[in-house]
């Protein structure tokens, strides 16, 4: 080959197979629930970031200034030593020193497979840099945190992206994202050993010291509770669902790689872990995050607060048939089912001269997904002339028609 | 990267599209002096931008020395910042036609054509601007391989490739040496490092028949061939009782040797040259043939030992070129030296090495008798 060619090859080789490969892809538009992003500005992110300076690189690449790009690329490797895809990017930048290039990643030994996982990293972490979330946008799941949860986690399988939300004063502030892997065959996890990443409200159950984990999970482990009520009534089981880190020999791994835990690298862990509060902290994961305006975020969190007020009033009233309305003819708790239970709630509604039910410490979680399902968590104090107690409580709401329904119900 | 327009000794003009033209030099144009003014003042014209001026300065230079070559590089300057890149071309494709052994006329013709993505024309430009100096072309393909070589370490490291193993088994090893073993249970040797043989040849009590020591590259008769790197022979080489395992042959006094025949030294040559092509060829009885029975091996090591050992490298390499490159003969009697420069690639490795070949008329044919790296 020839070498001195080497401008040209940068050009018409290197150039186009990375700029093809680096077309940020466009947000879809789906009318109220719109996925809409900002555009990064430059001034609001930090120029030393990884994702910062990935991103200046292929920038630069997309400019033609390979030069800039193999600094820009070298800096990074000195932050992070172990960030694979920059030792790609490296070596395609010198190669096209030597001769043209067809594709990203022309290392001889790369099985196509693997050359697919960088690019879609790279793809990945530049799409959260250019387009970062919305500040006037929120993620709809996050209807209502007490504020015993000062911080809640939404996940995007899709964009392999974490958010970290701050529970200020009520209103979700959007903290900081980080890049994250997922299922080896995406998510929506069925079955055990499905390789899917879970979809649905979590929080994490306990946190496990590195010095007890092998090396592969990096710095810590935190299990969260998949398979929750609604995936076990689902039929939906497996176990051992972890956010986690990654091995010492890498910064980062390829955005499907896991048998189903959400992988943080693992200084992004560390940071996350100083908010994450065991057995508190929400953790939501979704494959596609659906953002709304605060406008819109408010109304449909009032919509169902007034619904939960109904359904609490109506109980106290001891009328009935009103209070039972509340619930889905779908309902089903354990074994329970709707006409067993409707039948015990008339029988003991009979008996009650008065009731009292106050909710405290509520927190409502839209569930991702296609479905209007809603979870509702709370402490309840329940008095009555004949019997009184304190619970918490969790239920799914679902929506039927024109009126959220319960549709599960049980101790949390 | 921007496509590099060379400037020799005149500073770059600060236009934006063709930042990288070459700009003519008095390197390679040397114009009566009484006329270098008139070159000079367009030259600074340009530079300041005022092209149009400069183009007429040039041109009246030119139409009383209308070969100059120097002036009518500037002229193609002057168009190219112009934007008149067809009559640019014009120029410079006469300048590549009249003067086919400077690199720089050839050179701003590939920016020309590029800017119009004439990528094509371009890299035949460029080509042909490396090809007016042999160097040139080795340099910049030295330069690719090592571009290359850069990119392959990187993307190792993208890869993990190879090392990662090692790393994993460095680490498995590291463990089992950081568990502590029961006190029922054997000590284990550090599997991770293998007991180094230095040691055990050391206090071997003979040298002669133990495990045959890595080459030492000085004299080894083909360094090319090492398919590992020099660092790791330097690390393993084992400290060498023998001393003569080295043979050092200084160089005979040149002043001594007459100026040989020019047929005698036409043979060597031959020899010297049906040596290299069985080499290249990979025919190794044929290479081996051209060493006389006297050769001195190179670590003193038996006949058959060394022969063994050159066969596995040859064989060992898919493709071998063997090139002698300024080759000089001294012929005393009925002996020969060869000094050349040794260009040797392979698969594996390329090298350009000088070396010296010491060859005896055996039964007429010049067989060698000692090989070695340097002169």
């Amino acid at each position: 080959m020839k070498p001195y060619l080497k401008a040209l090859a940068l050009a018409a080789g290197l150039g186009s197979a990375l700029v093809a490969s680096f077309q940020a892809v466009p947000s879809s538009t789906r009318g109220l629930t719109a996925v809409k992003y900002a555009p990064k500005f430059s001034a609001s992110a930090p120029g030393t970031t990884p994702e910062a300076l990935l991103a200046q690189a292929i920038d630069a690449i997309q400019r033609e200034r390979f030069d800039s790009a193999l600094e820009r690329i070298d800096d990074l490797i000195r932050v992070k030593p172990n960030f694979r895809l920059a030792y790609l990017i490296r070596g395609d930048l010198l190669l096209a020193r030597a001769r043209p290039l067809s594709r990203i990643g022309e290392a001889p030994q790369a099985s196509a497979a693997r050359i697919e996982d960088f690019r879609e990293e790279a793809i990945a972490r530049l799409r959260a840099y250019r387009q970062q979330p919305d500040p006037n946008m929120v993620p709809r799941y996050l209807l209502k945190m007490p504020p015993e949860q000062q911080y809640a986690i939404v996940v995007d399988t899709t964009r392999a992206r974490l958010y970290l939300y701050q529970n200020d004063a009520g209103r979700p502030r959007y903290v900081a994202d980080y890049y994250i892997t997922s299922g080896k065959q995406g998510a929506q996890k069925m079955r055990e050993g499905d390789m899917k990443t879970p979809i649905g409200i979590y929080h994490v159950t306990s946190s496990l010291p590195p010095n007890r984990l092998p090396d592969f999970y990096g710095t810590g482990a935190f299990p969260i509770n998949y398979p929750n009520e609604w995936d076990r009534r689902l039929g939906r089981d497996g176990h051992g669902i972890w956010l986690h880190g990654v091995p010492t020999d890498t910064y980062s791994r390829p955005p499907r790689a896991s048998d189903g835990c959400v992988v943080l690298s693992n200084t992004d862990l560390d940071l996350v872990a100083k908010h994450l509060q065991i057995g508190v902290t929400p953790v939501i994961i979704s494959d596609e995050v659906q953002w709304v305006s605060t406008s819109d975020w408010a109304s449909e969190r009032d919509d169902f607060l007034g619904q939960l007020e109904t359904w609490r009033t109506d109980w106290e009233s001891r009328n009935t048939q009103r209070y039972l309305a509340h619930y889905s003819t779908q309902f089903k708790a354990g074994r329970e089912s709707y006409a067993t239970f409707m039948r015990r709630k008339q029988q003991v509604n009979a008996g009650k001269q008065w009731v009292k039910v106050e909710l405290s410490d509520v927190s409502v979680f839209r569930n991702p997904g296609r479905e209007d399902l809603v979870e509702v968590t709370f402490s309840q104090v329940y008095k009555s002339n004949n019997l009184g107690n304190v619970m918490k409580k969790r239920q799914y709401w679902q929506r039927e028609a024109d009126q959220w329904r319960i549709v599960y119900e049980g101790a949390a | 990267m921007a496509r590099k327009y060379n400037t020799m000794t005149m500073p770059r003009p600060a236009w934006a599209p063709l930042s990288a033209l070459l700009i003519a030099s008095a390197v390679f144009f040397a114009p009566c002096a009484a006329r270098a003014d008139e070159i000079q003042d367009a030259g600074r014209l340009l530079r300041q931008g005022q092209s149009a001026q400069a183009l007429d300065k040039i041109n009246q230079y030119l139409a009383s020395k209308p070969r100059d070559p120097q002036g009518r590089f500037l002229k193609g300057l002057i168009l190219a910042e112009q934007n008149k890149s067809a009559e640019a071309i014009d120029v410079f494709t006469k300048l590549t036609q009249d003067y086919p052994e400077l690199p720089e006329p050839y050179n701003n013709l590939a920016v020309l054509y590029a800017a119009q993505g004439q990528y094509e024309k371009a890299r035949q430009s460029l080509e042909l601007s490396i090809r007016t100096h042999p160097s040139y072309a080795t340099a910049y393909e030295n330069l690719g391989d090592v571009y290359a070589k850069l990119a392959s370490q990187a993307y190792d490291k993208a890869l993990q490739l190879d090392s990662s193993n090692a790393s994993a088994q460095s680490k498995l090893s590291l463990i089992r040496d950081l568990v502590p073993a029961g006190n029922n249970r054997a000590p284990r040797p550090a599997t991770g490092r293998p007991e180094p043989a230095p040691a055990v040849v050391a206090s071997a009590p003979a040298p002669k028949i133990e495990p045959k020591p890595p080459e030492p590259k000085p004299v080894a008769p083909a360094p090319a061939a090492q398919p590992t790197p020099a660092p790791k022979v330097a690390a393993a080489e084992p400290p060498k009782p023998e001393a003569k395992a080295e043979p050092k042959v200084e160089p005979k006094p040149v002043a001594e040797a007459k100026p040989a025949a020019s047929g005698e030294s036409e043979e060597v040559l031959k020899a010297v040259r049906a040596w290299a092509a069985a080499w290249a060829a990979r025919d190794v009885r044929g290479y081996l043939g051209h060493y006389a029975r006297s050769f001195k091996t190179p670590k003193g090591e038996s006949r058959a030992d060394w022969e063994k050992d050159r066969d596995q490298r040859i064989k060992a390499a898919k493709k071998i070129e063997v090139g002698i490159d300024s080759p000089k003969v001294t012929v005393q009697g009925d002996t020969a030296t060869v000094r050349f420069r040794q260009v040797y690639r392979s698969d594996r490795l390329k090298a350009n090495s000088p070396k010296t070949l010491v060859l005896a008329r055996v039964d007429g044919k010049w067989l060698i008798e000692q090989e070695r790296v340097g002169n």
